[in-house]
């Protein structure tokens, strides 16, 4: 067996040399995997949920409510769908794949590599938008056979997405690292995720909504995610998109800030 | 030469309790090292923070000179370990572990040294299978060659043949031995006490966070002079004499305690005396456990 135990590097051709970008990009690979190898369960389930949703509200409701000018409640609701899947399945992406990490033990072969938390962050944050963006695309590529989709500013929607699940991959890292137990995660899933989520706007626009209720939405982070991503498809919002992207965008940072100083303090990971 | 480890006053706390206090401890490279201790000694704690597992509460430790903490990178890079469960990730198969072990190091390319390392763990025909149809001992083969693919010149190994068949762990010793003869510095854990003491040069025994005794393994076993004797007689009695030499009672026969080798002359003349016949005898200088159990009573 050829090795040198002095180096560690052995007899590796110069090009095999320890490389930060190869250990980054593999630690994304590997979380990419994790999903795409049960994509049944990944995202073929959240886009068929969110098809039955559309088929329910929509359907049962397309007679009775036209949200903005010009646009069927079936076509309100097909990328305000998508969005909620986008944000749900980034959360979950990155918060299910740490916490069994943690309860099975396997966690131990991302702790033993030297991953800069930079690193370990951009890698799960990745993993979660991209497992987000194939969700979403899936719902809006199910969902144009059933309703007139149009996209009137195509960058603001791809901003949003891109943000959107940047700020829910982030929150779950902050989750999966915080929960040692299964039922610590249903809890920010059952009680923070799903009910922001779906009093985001998604199913009516805040407008629709008596005065207290439409202030109180305004305080609701995801509705801003989901309304600037609205406004890329129909050019129309309950706020202006520059204001969603702002706070969108603050809170995305502010999250991340947080989750790196987790990773450096080692919370949870490293006792 | 830059010692393979590098412990200085590192100690670790859990809230009131003192998991390691005040451990120094330094390991040459080439060395064939082991790391004894009753259950709840600190051994897996050291590891771990030797491997940035966890963070110490004091003190300093390094890897062939790269400080664990601040030079973390260098000192990852240089130390693979082989952990005590059996933990697996289910989602994924035996070379596609082995591919991911050996990028998250930041080696590209590394499948023909990935082979080579599974043609050695007898790994290669089951290299496709799903590491959750594997068996306990293929899987503990596997955490072995996750330690291996970026070879590192240290190589620690926490408990690793713990619940493994005798066959594996031939197996697996030979392959350390290997390693070890290349020049890989072997850190080793176990509670099996004859396997330290057939294959490791120095040894550190920790009791409660202490280092009790540190040594070569032969100066250790050299530490108790004496002997042991192991009797069958007929009839199955010992005359009043020997009685206080008695170390453990046999059914049937009996085993003596001897200060040393001279001693013997005088058990057999005492039992020729007493007209008792001697069916069998075996006459056994101290192993390790009886030195590591004497040593964990003195402390």
């Amino acid at each position: 067996m050829n090795s040198d135990p002095k180096t560690g590097t052995g007899d590796l051709p110069i090009t095999h040399y320890p490389s930060p970008i190869t250990g980054f990009y593999t630690l994304f690979r590997k979380e990419w995997l994790r999903f795409w190898k049960v994509s049944v369960q990944t995202v073929l389930a959240p886009v068929l949920t969110a098809l039955l949703f559309l088929l329910v509200f929509a359907y049962s409701l397309r007679e009775h409510v036209d949200v903005f000018p010009g646009v069927g409640y079936a076509a309100f609701l097909a990328p305000g769908l998508a969005m909620m899947s986008v944000l749900q399945n980034a959360f979950a992406n990155s918060s299910s794949s740490l916490m069994q990490s943690k309860l099975t033990g396997n966690i131990i072969f991302v702790l033993l590599p030297p991953f800069s938390h930079q690193e370990f962050f951009l890698a799960y944050l990745l993993a979660s938008v991209a497992r987000g963006l194939v969700v979403g695309a899936g719902v809006l590529a199910a969902t144009v056979w059933f309703v007139d989709m149009r996209v009137e500013h195509l960058l603001w929607a791809i901003a949003f997405a891109l943000a959107g699940s940047g700020v829910m991959g982030a929150l779950g890292i902050i989750a999966g690292l915080y929960s040692d137990k299964v039922d610590e995660l249903s809890a920010f899933q059952n009680f923070i995720v799903l009910p922001l989520t779906f009093l985001a706007g998604v199913f009516y626009s805040i407008h629709a909504l008596p005065p207290f209720w439409q202030k109180l939405s305004l305080f609701n982070p995801f509705f801003y995610m989901v309304d600037g991503f609205r406004y890329g498809f129909f050019g129309q919002s309950d706020v202006s998109p520059w204001l969603s992207l702002a706070i969108v965008a603050a809170g995305f940072f502010a999250l991340s800030c947080f989750t790196l100083w987790l990773l450096r303090t080692g919370y949870k990971l490293r006792r | 030469m830059v010692p393979a480890i590098q412990v200085e006053r590192v100690s670790k706390n859990y809230g009131g309790m003192r998991a390691l206090d005040a451990v120094t401890l330094t390991i040459g490279q080439g060395e064939f090292f082991g790391l004894l201790g009753p259950n709840g000694a600190g051994k897996t704690t050291l590891i771990n923070i030797l491997a940035g597992l966890v963070l110490a509460s004091g003190g300093s430790a390094r890897v062939l000179g790269h400080d664990v903490v601040n030079d973390y990178r260098a000192a990852r890079r240089a130390l693979g370990v082989v952990p005590q469960e059996l933990v697996f990730d289910p989602f994924f198969t035996v070379r596609e572990t082995l591919t991911f072990q050996s990028g998250y190091f930041g080696i590209r390319d590394n499948r023909d040294w990935i082979e080579e390392v599974m043609h050695h763990l007898d790994l290669t025909e089951r290299a496709a299978t799903n590491m959750r149809a594997l068996s306990g001992g293929m899987k503990r083969r596997v955490l072995v060659a996750q330690a291996l693919v970026h070879k590192p010149p240290v190589i620690v190994l926490d408990e690793p043949t713990a619940g493994v068949d005798v066959e594996l762990r031939q197996a697996l010793w030979q392959f350390i031995r290997r390693l070890n003869r290349d020049g890989h510095t072997i850190v080793l854990t176990t509670h099996y006490l004859e396997e330290a003491e057939a294959l490791c040069g120095r040894i550190a025994m920790l009791k409660q966070g202490r280092i009790v005794a540190l040594d070569s393994t032969q100066n250790l076993l050299r530490m108790h002079s004496g002997c042991y004797v192991e009797l069958l007689l007929n009839p199955d009695r010992l005359p009043p004499a020997l009685k206080p030499l008695v170390a453990q009672c046999r059914e049937p026969g009996y085993r003596l305690q001897l200060k040393d080798y001279n001693e013997v002359e005088r058990v057999i003349a005492e039992l020729r005396a007493s007209g008792i016949e001697i069916q069998e005898m075996e006459v056994m200088h101290p192993d390790l456990e009886e030195i590591f159990i004497q040593i964990m009573k003195k402390s």
